[in-house]
């Protein structure tokens, strides 16, 4: 009789496949939303590789253990699939941040360091009409140097807000 | 865009930030920066392209936009220091800026 008696217990959840998935889902919102904006995690977005590894090491070990201890552990199919997803979002962010962002065009007829920066008249965030040579006079707004004439000008090119 | 570019306003140097954004999108952004700099539009381009900066359609919606640059001008509006970033998510820093900054009179 005791032969005939089949012992099953429940399979234990997979958590890892599940945490680390959900870590890798993580890691672009994260970045986008809030490592951006701090230079340090931003130019070399080494905690949002860091993310990956972690994820990827979870996902690695669930399946591993999904493998090796089927009558425990669930997520053989599903662990591969959510780990071949987390390994494509990892791809797209590699791909957009050590390829995209630096397809820059080569501006090479950018002005010079000693060159003269050409005039220009553009409207600013009001609409009214402000040039270079305006720019370079008149005296700044605020702060300790209010009054003044302004020692330089910084032009910021940038992409857009967005 | 560094936010701490404000504090170039106090050290006499006049922060001016120039996009294809229209003027209300850049009202956005400058009223964020509480004002500190003047933003203008360049809507079609032509300045960006008269400084050889134009990313041809490169904007979300697809129109042509700026690569990012920084140029520091001296009081005669001549080029004494320029930033032109391999990686539009590597921006010069309000510091780096000043530290260029200090040789100007």
């Amino acid at each position: 009789m005791a032969e005939d008696e089949v012992v099953t217990h429940k399979k234990k959840w997979n958590w890892r496949i599940w945490v680390g998935f959900l870590i890798a889902l993580a890691a672009i919102p994260v970045y986008v939303a809030i490592l951006v904006w701090h230079p340090v995690t931003r130019n070399v977005p080494w905690a949002t590789w860091l993310m990956f590894v972690l994820a990827g090491w979870l996902l690695w070990t669930g399946v591993r253990r999904a493998y090796a201890n089927p009558q425990e552990y669930r997520g053989k199919i599903v662990g591969t699939v959510l780990g071949v997803l987390a390994l494509a979002i990892a791809g797209l962010f590699g791909f957009g941040t050590l390829y995209l962002s630096r397809e820059l065009p080569a501006s090479g007829g950018a002005p010079q360091v000693g060159a003269k920066a050409p005039d220009f008249t553009l409207p600013d965030a009001s609409g009214k009409m402000v040039s270079l040579a305006a720019l370079l006079t008149e005296p700044l707004p605020g702060g300790s140097a209010a009054g003044t004439k302004p020692r330089g000008v910084v032009l910021i090119f940038y992409r857009g807000y967005w | 865009m560094e936010e701490n570019l404000g504090e170039l306003a106090k050290q006499g140097v006049r922060p001016v930030a120039i996009s294809a954004d229209t003027s209300e999108e850049s009202a956005t952004l400058c009223k964020k920066a509480k004002y500190t700099y003047t933003f203008l539009s360049d809507r079609d381009a032509t300045v960006i392209r008269q400084y050889d900066l134009l990313h041809a359609k490169a904007g979300e919606d697809g129109r042509d936009i700026a690569r990012p640059a920084e140029f520091l001008l001296d009081s005669d509006g001549v080029v004494r220091w320029r930033n032109l970033t391999e990686d539009f998510r590597v921006r010069a820093t309000g510091e780096d800026v000043l530290k260029a900054a200090q040789g100007l009179k």
